[in-house]
């Protein structure tokens, strides 16, 4: 009997990781949660309506999105062991990771300068710590994407490896949902 | 292998060791031996409450002293003492009971360990510079906002229940996959055992639960530092919320501390009546209702906020319906005793102690759950009352069967009989003297949470009994340590199955060997070992041998490699904690704090998990 | 009403409380080990009638304590209340005392309140700064008094009488000592009371003088007078209070003069500083207070 069979045939990275999703759906859902029974209480502005900018946020969405696509194709890249596409596709990944971080420190800075601050109002408050708490979930997931590329370019990420990248896709794509579900929640129905 | 051999190659290696194993068992150890010390924090924190309570307008503690002593002893019992003591059995016996060699994360397991050390250093770190949190275990908003808690006190509270959170929730991710993905062959979930299933709900609960007390102090914890005003009444915002996010965590918690006694119960009585568990798929289809309906009675703390009859409806029958599955096990548990051939030793008596008294806190939570009760019952000494009955009946009782039952394993001595049932009865005793009393206070009016009250109020008497009664407890604990220190010092020899029992890790030696189980064992019931010693045919069968014949000790087996020892868990846990202790000082520490952190989690993440050619077992393994 | 709900539920919990508890000691005692048990025990498994039927009258039980429990909810948070025309009470929690104010009547008080015996009192609560409880056990649940919203309750006190109350949400530092008294009174005895709060007071002059040097009108009010500070409890009618400090303390010369001599040692963390008073202006002002009738 090998050491890593497992009961359910899931490997065990794979299985916690959906473990750990669950659990950030709780996370998220109660920033979430929070946003909508603030939304409106705010005693001064600036107000959502003055200051989101839907058709700008939606290229976010879309490059965030796109990044997603770029996973998926960034795993199979790795099954096949086609090692120029793993690469093309990891840093596919990472720039459009990097890029919607951009949006986000441009949006913020923007909403600054606006008078949106943390202190400001309510709308403030809840709005920059649930995008920020996504902001730092991206970040991670780009720092990761990272560490993968070096594996890759350094030739420690095999096909026998790939579990790595699938966990690392399944973060990936949560974080995404998690951005659908804010962009719905606090940009189209306001 | 000789027992010598056994017990070097389980606790040796050092005290250096101890800072780098990845064993679950010795992870176990580490949990168990830190909780309990702090049990005696806090219960030293409980005497001097029950000082001061002792006589009315006493001045043993001023105000300001006893508002931090309720808070840290409340803070201490839950989060310092009683998830970890039921981390310890956690970490300890559920890969034995499942028939695994560890759980599936051993350097996570580490990390957990450490980073609820360093959070429950953080929190009494406060203690020592006298800023402790003074707003209660529960630190309702917005007393908790800068301007009217405007010391350190509720800083460290936040800072070190975050830090705590992390341990946790990395725990619940390790044991769900652990429970899961890690069972021996044949253990289907209907056969897994009792302890094992709650500790799998439990921890699906920590999963849930935790993230929205986490959010309610990310919130608290952006008001206090950045300004915000997630809870500041003037901006618009509602303290209410604070209570909202508290109680859905809150709630869930206080069976995230339950079901792991009723666990340990459902493991003892079967044990030492020597028959089954009676409608096993019962009480754990009971737990799993007990688990799903618990996330759903939340505002049944909050009847006297001003919800409204509808929520005050809603909340209430919910709440009554939690009482059936709880009902359920309690019966099954009676009929397990039932017809059987009790033998009397301690575990016995702290197992059927803790239904005892958790009935009579059962009953107490039913009257809770009626709004128009509640109103004249909650935040008073009747609310105190029934949290004790549960929380020291109900899960101290529960965690000291366990104790008793599990020590021979895990030490490979005895607990002394004539100790554990003079620390049984003095218990007892203490703890209804302390306790019962406290309905009685609260019924006629006294409130909770008061460091002082006046001599006409006609509450000297009872307040005098419960500090007398707290006195009792405490002898009670110095009997159970003095115990301990005997039995590791010159207790019997336990060997593996002191007790006859019924479950895998009863197959194992006392103390197990590092790698748990020489062979994987495949399991056809879900009382294996009991049907080994005593079925028709074997019921623990192994790869190497037919069904039929008894288990070959020089059969060959293959090399069992064991993940190795690590540093980097304890690192990252380091970083961790200077992170968000260093938001009590400067920006500096905590980037240290962060780059100490990355670091660690780099390096572990980059070391690869096991050595091959360093095998625990098998050839070429240490002898 | 609520006295039927308790009633009920305490008997079926100590009936409850007597038969589980007999079963399960029945048990331990009964079917011990003897010397003359050889062998194994029956191992049994399970009996699904059972579980039913341990399922089933539990939930019967609970169908009775649920039914009572939900009318009562409704009937006693009907808003507004049964009777026409209650009484109208605003209170205001502070840290650490309570503020009532009859806007009907025009008149405010502090920790001391009188009511008449038969009408209905609607109160609606809210706070100035934290949460507090308004609990007056022997008239009633307690609902909580949240900054920046109302709640409201309502009940009928019946008999003359004396009743204490207390904060029962922790709100700091002296959240023990913050208590209440209500005076149930006949109706003609609560006008009287009701008039002794209206301005203006007959006041001794040289105390007033000594009141207003002292800076005491910064922060609290005497109807009918200059002094209108919002900050402290009320020292309207003072002098008839039987209570100071929120409850804590008889209103004799001697704690009052105690409480400003040091209101911190004698409640920790209240708001009302020091003032360093010397003796002479203490004795002054002890009188001037008991002089407002």
């Amino acid at each position: 009997m090998t050491a890593h069979a497992t009961t359910y045939g899931i490997p065990h990275r794979k299985m916690a990781m959906w473990v750990f999703i669950g659990s950030e759906c709780m996370f998220f859902g109660s920033l979430i949660a929070t946003y909508l029974a603030y939304e409106g209480r705010s005693l001064t502005g600036p107000y959502p309506s003055e200051i989101l900018n839907i058709p700008v946020t939606s290229v976010s969405t879309f490059v965030l999105l796109m990044s997603s696509l770029a996973m998926v194709l960034a795993l199979d890249a790795v099954q096949r062991a086609d090692r120029r596409q793993s690469a093309l596709w990891l840093l596919g990944v990472m720039l459009l990771g990097a890029t919607f971080l951009g949006f986000q420190v441009f949006e913020f800075t923007h909403f600054y300068g606006e008078g949106l601050s943390l202190e400001q109002n309510l709308f403030g408050a809840t709005f920059f710590v649930l995008t920020g708490f996504h902001g730092a979930h991206v970040t991670v997931g780009v720092i990761w994407m990272t560490t993968l590329l070096v594996l890759l370019l350094l030739g420690k990420l095999p096909p026998e490896r790939s579990l790595d990248v699938e966990v690392a896709g399944l973060y990936w794509h949560f974080v995404d949902v998690v951005w659908i579900v804010i962009f719905t929640v606090v940009y189209l129905i306001q | 292998m000789t027992a010598r051999a056994e017990h070097h190659s389980l606790y040796g290696g050092g005290p250096l060791s101890w800072l780098t194993t990845v064993d679950h068992k010795r992870i176990g150890v580490l949990y168990g031996v830190t909780a309990l010390l702090y049990f005696v924090v806090g219960g030293f924190e409980a005497i001097l409450i029950r000082l001061q309570l002792a006589s009315p307008e006493s001045t043993v503690l001023g105000a300001e002293s006893f508002n931090q002593m309720f808070t840290m002893h409340g803070t201490t019992m839950v989060f310092l003492v009683l998830m970890p003591l039921a981390a310890a059995l956690f970490n300890f016996m559920v890969p034995l009971m499942i028939g695994a060699r560890d759980v599936a994360f051993p350097r996570l397991n580490a990390f957990s360990y450490w980073t609820f050390l360093f959070g429950s250093i953080l929190l009494n770190l406060s203690l020592f510079i006298g800023q402790a949190p003074d707003a209660g275990w529960f630190g309702y908003a917005n007393l908790t906002s800068k301007q009217f808690s405007p010391g350190m006190g509720i800083d460290f509270w936040v800072l070190s229940l975050l830090v705590m959170g992390v341990a946790s929730l990395a725990a619940g991710v390790n044991f769900v996959v652990t429970i899961l993905n890690m069972r021996a062959p044949g253990m289907s979930l209907m056969r897994m055992p009792l302890f094992v299933w709650m500790a799998l709900i439990v921890q699906i609960l920590i999963l849930l639960a935790f993230p929205a007390i986490t959010v309610g102090l990310v919130f608290l914890l952006f008001d206090r530092f950045f300004g915000t005003h997630f809870y500041i009444p003037a901006a618009g915002a509602t303290p209410l919320l604070w209570q909202h996010l508290f109680w859905i965590f809150g709630h869930p918690e206080v069976y995230i501390l339950i079901l792991p006694s009723f666990g340990i119960v459902s493991e003892v009585l079967p044990s030492f009546a020597r028959k089954p568990l009676f409608g096993a798929p019962f009480v754990i289809f009971s737990g799993i209702l007990i688990a799903f309906l618990g996330f759903g009675v939340w505002s049944h703390h909050m009847f006297a906020s001003g919800l409204g009859p509808v929520p005050d409806t809603a909340f209430s029958l919910a709440t009554m319906l939690i009482a059936i599955p709880t009902g359920v096990k309690i019966f099954n548990w009676i009929a397990t005793l039932w017809n059987g051939h009790i033998v009397y030793r301690t575990p016995l008596y702290f197992a059927v102690g803790m239904v005892a008294l958790f009935i009579i806190g059962g009953l107490s939570g039913i009257m809770h759950s009626s709004p128009p009760i509640d109103l004249q019952q909650t935040d008073t000494y009747f609310v105190v009352a029934h949290l004790h009955y549960v929380f020291f009946g109900g899960t101290v009782f529960g965690l000291f069967a366990g104790i008793y039952y599990w020590w021979p394993k895990i030490t490979g001595r005895l607990l002394g009989e004539r100790l554990g049932t003079l620390h049984f009865w003095l218990m007892m005793v203490g703890m209804n003297l302390t306790f019962f009393p406290m309905h009685f206070l609260g019924m006629d009016g006294m409130p909770r949470r008061i460091y002082t009250y006046a001599p006409d109020m006609g509450w000297d008497d009872w307040n005098l009994a419960a500090t007398v009664g707290a006195f009792v407890i405490a002898l009670s604990v110095l009997v159970f340590y003095v115990n301990a220190v005997k039995s590791a010092r010159s207790g019997a020899p336990a060997g593996p199955d002191p007790w006859d029992a019924a479950t895998l890790e009863w197959t194992t030696s006392s103390p197990p060997p590092e790698y748990n189980f020489a062979i994987t064992p495949v399991v056809n019931s879900a009382r294996p070992f009991w049907l080994h010693k005593y079925g028709p045919t074997r019921a623990i069968s192994t790869r190497t041998r037919e069904e039929g014949t008894p288990p070959q000790p020089d059969a060959p087996v293959e090399t069992i490699d064991l993940p190795s020892p690590s540093w980097w868990p304890l690192v990252a846990s380091a970083g961790l904690g200077i992170l968000m202790g260093g938001a009590l000082v400067g920006l500096g520490v905590v980037l240290l704090g962060a780059a100490i952190l990355v670091v660690g989690v780099f390096a572990w993440a980059l070391q690869p998990l096991e050595r091959p050619g360093h095998p625990a077992f098998g050839p070429g393994a240490p002898a | 009403m609520l006295l039927d709900v308790y009633q009920d539920v305490i008997w079926w919990s100590v009936g409850i409380f007597v038969v589980v508890e007999a079963l399960l000691l029945f048990a331990v005692l009964r079917f011990r080990r003897r010397p003359d048990d050889t062998g194994m025990p029956d191992q049994v498994h399970g009996h699904t009638a059972l579980e039913v039927g341990w399922t089933l009258i539990p939930a019967a039980i609970l169908f009775f304590i649920a039914i009572p429990t939900v009318r009562t909810i409704f009937l006693t948070q009907r808003d507004p209340p049964p009777q026409a025309d209650a009484l109208q009470v605003s209170v205001v929690g502070h840290q650490w005392w309570w503020e009532f104010q009859l806007p009907e009547l025009g008149v405010v008080t502090a920790n001391e309140l009188h009511l008449p015996r038969g009408r209905t009192v609607l109160f609606t609560l809210t706070s100035a700064d934290v949460i507090h409880s308004f609990w007056i056990p022997r008239l009633g649940g307690k609902r909580d008094l949240n900054p920046g919203e109302e709640n409201r309750i309502w009940f009928t006190p019946d008999s003359i009488g004396v009743y204490e109350g207390q904060c029962a949400e922790f709100c700091g530092a002296s959240h023990a000592n913050m208590r209440m008294r209500i005076f149930v009174d006949e109706p003609d005895a609560f006008e009287r009371w009701v008039e002794t709060l209206k301005g203006p007071a007959p006041i001794d002059t040289t105390g007033f003088t000594t009141f207003l040097a002292s800076g005491c009108a910064a922060c609290h009010a005497i109807a009918g007078t200059p002094a209108q500070g919002k900050i402290g409890p009320t020292l309207t009618g003072v002098g008839r209070r039987t209570t100071i400090a929120a409850g804590i303390l008889p209103n004799t010369p001697e704690h009052l003069a105690n409480w400003l001599r040091s209101p911190d040692s004698v409640k920790p963390g209240a708001l009302m500083p020091d003032l360093n008073m010397s003796e002479t202006r203490i004795d002054t002002l002890v009188t001037f207070l008991y002089g407002l009738q």
